[in-house]
């Protein structure tokens, strides 16, 4: 691409306006040509950096387990495959979730994801508490926080019981606002 | 050669250009940071002749590099401890820098430029620890999404895309390959070319004397004039220390490659595995410390304008103080503002490295020996005290966590009713029990605790 020249000849300070006004001309079809050129570049580039931005995941229900494996009471780890993993997305591809089943046939699925910082909160059975290895987020059975910095409750992902199997509802990674 | 490209000349010419004859060991810091970035390419390179961006291969390529590949284990380490003396050199030669007020007119753009490679810097130790594609990375990325999703407006557009999508996966590492590979390396290539021309285009600044101000009437006749009766040849009069100092660091980065290697890779990097400890990179580290002790509540504030400010602050610093006294003996302030730095980020550093806001994970029952009863209440309650992660938080006689305080000696401290209440009722960073034992339960462990004293009776 031709930049307009910088170096002026030694007639320039002699020059006609006719030529004043072509060099002006020409400086401005370089600048403009150069425009376009980066332009038909740039924009599908940055189309595909930013793709992910705008892509919509078609969420899915993911078995975690038969009904009867869960005992009422209890808080399990689960693991399932994200919506629809990228083919050398490997163990990557994996999420987990805490399930809580409260009675016969209600369950909860905790995200693991801490609201504070988003790191993976650990169940303690017997003490009855979530907490978190990061900045000391702590969380009761039901979620909600008993200590430290998260500022909300454990965020819960969709669960139902379909044909005698617990099933979630894939979803991002919470990212919590406040 | 020198008729035909002109390099010989120019390359001696500026090789030799004049400095001030007083710049000693103190100017050798910022030289030291370029040929830390040296190997930092250098390495990198070698190490990109093996690794592979990918989220289900990244790791597996790590341990080859580390366990098999000839040179891998040595090279890594030579890439970690670069990186690590690449951020240590860039805050020595800032702080040298500010210190000796060499910021002042004309140099402001030298400074600006240098604060742009100190973020670039930290970007790319960030997105290298992430490189390493371990467990520790994935939650790495998690951390910076949800920091990012605090921005307002555009928080979960930011969080997107440093996750690549929704969730952490394939998408994920790639891109950071590229920030880290292309991206930032570019971008330093550009601004160390900037930042030399600048150097080149103002001049090694002078060591300051006190009482001898910046006016920037007279400044740039002054230092010509200096320059012209007492000037030396960068090369090699004063290169040489650069290049003394560059080689001893050299040596140090590979010694430590050797002995110590780069960091221990960590489990898998499956999101599903909740047993993880994330840890940054001890670049990080003080920062980690500080997202954990700040008040509750403020972190949607700091978390982004905290780094912002003191972009702006650090940006604008020398377009404000642009004149006047340049010795740090005549600004206590300086002497003060990089003390009280050094003295924060240690501090900081130091408690992050001990993260005492963590739960202790492996906290084994107390021992018979420390508990003084082997059935009874008093067993009970401190069986009950291990179970209900009491001492997770904890310190019973050294034992336990340190979240809360060491109830080693409570007795001496709370009467039954006391302890029952707080138990009961927690506090801001302890859980409320009340619904969570018995009074049976709540009982014995009261009877527990009433017999942690310093004089046992």
């Amino acid at each position: 691409m031709n930049q307009p020249n910088t170096e002026p000849s030694s007639s320039c300070c002699q020059a006609s306006p006719a030529e004043l006004s072509r060099r002006k001309f020409l400086a401005r079809v370089s600048i403009a040509a150069g425009g376009i050129g980066a332009l038909i570049v740039a924009l599908p580039v940055a189309g595909f950096i930013l793709a992910p931005l705008f892509k919509r995941t078609q969420e899915v229900w993911r078995s975690v387990g038969k009904v009867e494996a869960f005992k009422v009471g209890e808080t399990t780890a689960v693991q399932y495959e994200d919506a629809s993993p990228l083919p050398w997305a490997g163990v990557t591809a994996h999420s987990a979730a805490w399930l809580r089943r409260v009675n016969a046939d209600t369950f909860i699925a905790f995200s693991i994801n801490c609201t504070h910082l988003g790191c993976p909160v650990r169940w303690l059975a017997e003490a009855n508490l979530f907490m978190c290895p990061c900045h000391g987020g702590v969380y009761y059975e039901d979620g909600t926080v008993a200590a430290g910095p998260p500022p909300v409750p454990l965020r819960r992902y969709p669960v139902r019981v379909k044909n005698g199997d617990v099933e979630i509802q894939t979803a991002p990674i919470p990212i919590i606002k406040k | 050669m020198d008729d035909r490209t002109g390099l010989p000349g120019m390359i001696g010419r500026t090789a030799r250009h004049l400095v001030p004859p007083d710049a000693k060991w103190w100017y050798v810091f910022g030289s030291a940071t370029l040929c830390a970035f040296m190997i930092q390419v250098i390495s990198g390179i070698a190490l990109a002749f093996v690794y592979i961006p990918s989220a289900g291969e990244a790791y597996s390529t790590l341990h080859f590099i580390s366990e098999e590949a000839p040179f891998g284990h040595f090279l890594r380490g030579l890439h970690y401890y670069g990186a690590s003396a690449m951020v240590l050199m860039v805050g020595l030669h800032m702080a040298q820098v500010f210190l000796a007020g060499s910021y002042k007119f004309p140099r402001e753009l030298n400074w600006a430029t240098g604060v742009l490679l100190l973020a670039f810097t930290l970007a790319m130790g960030f997105t290298g620890q992430l490189l390493r594609g371990d467990q520790n990375a994935v939650w790495t990325v998690v951390v910076a999404a949800e920091q990012a999703g605090r921005t307002p407006f555009i928080g979960q557009w930011l969080a997107h895309f440093i996750l690549g999508g929704d969730t952490v996966g394939g998408a994920t590492f790639t891109r950071f390959f590229a920030i880290h590979v292309f991206i930032m390396p570019g971008f330093i290539f550009a601004f160390v070319g900037l930042h030399l021309w600048l150097v080149l285009r103002h001049g090694i600044s002078e060591p300051p004397k006190p009482g001898k101000l910046v006016d920037p009437k007279t400044y740039r006749q002054e230092y010509k004039e200096l320059l012209e009766k007492e000037g030396k040849p960068f090369w090699p009069d004063s290169a040489w220390r650069d290049v003394v100092f560059c080689v001893a660091m050299i040596v140090v980065i590979a010694a430590l490659a050797l002995v110590s290697g780069a960091p221990q890779l960590g489990k898998p990097p499956d999101p599903s595995i909740t047993t993880a400890s994330p840890r940054p990179d001890w670049y990080f580290m003080w920062y980690f410390a500080v997202l954990a002790l700040l008040p509750h509540g403020t972190e949607q504030y700091f978390l982004v304008f905290g780094p912002l400010i003191v972009g702006i602050i650090l940006i604008a610093l020398p377009f404000v103080f642009n004149r006047g006294e340049r010795s740090p003996w005549r600004r206590p302030w300086a002497i003060a503002i990089v003390l009280m730095t050094v003295v924060m980020i240690a501090t900081l550093w130091i408690a992050g490295a001990k993260s005492p806001w963590s739960p202790n994970f492996n906290a084994q029952p107390l021992p018979a020996s420390v508990v003084g009863a082997t059935n009874g209440p008093v067993f009970l309650g401190a069986q009950l005290f291990h179970d209900k992660g009491c001492l997770n938080c904890h310190l019973i006689a050294g034992n336990g966590g340190r979240r809360g305080p060491d109830l080693t000696a409570v007795a001496d401290r709370l009467s039954s009713n006391q302890m029952i209440l707080k138990i009961a009722n927690g506090a801001v960073n302890m859980p409320a029990y009340a619904a969570n034992l018995t009074p049976a339960q709540m009982d014995a462990l009261v009877a527990f605790l009433q017999t942690r004293r310093i004089q046992r009776q």
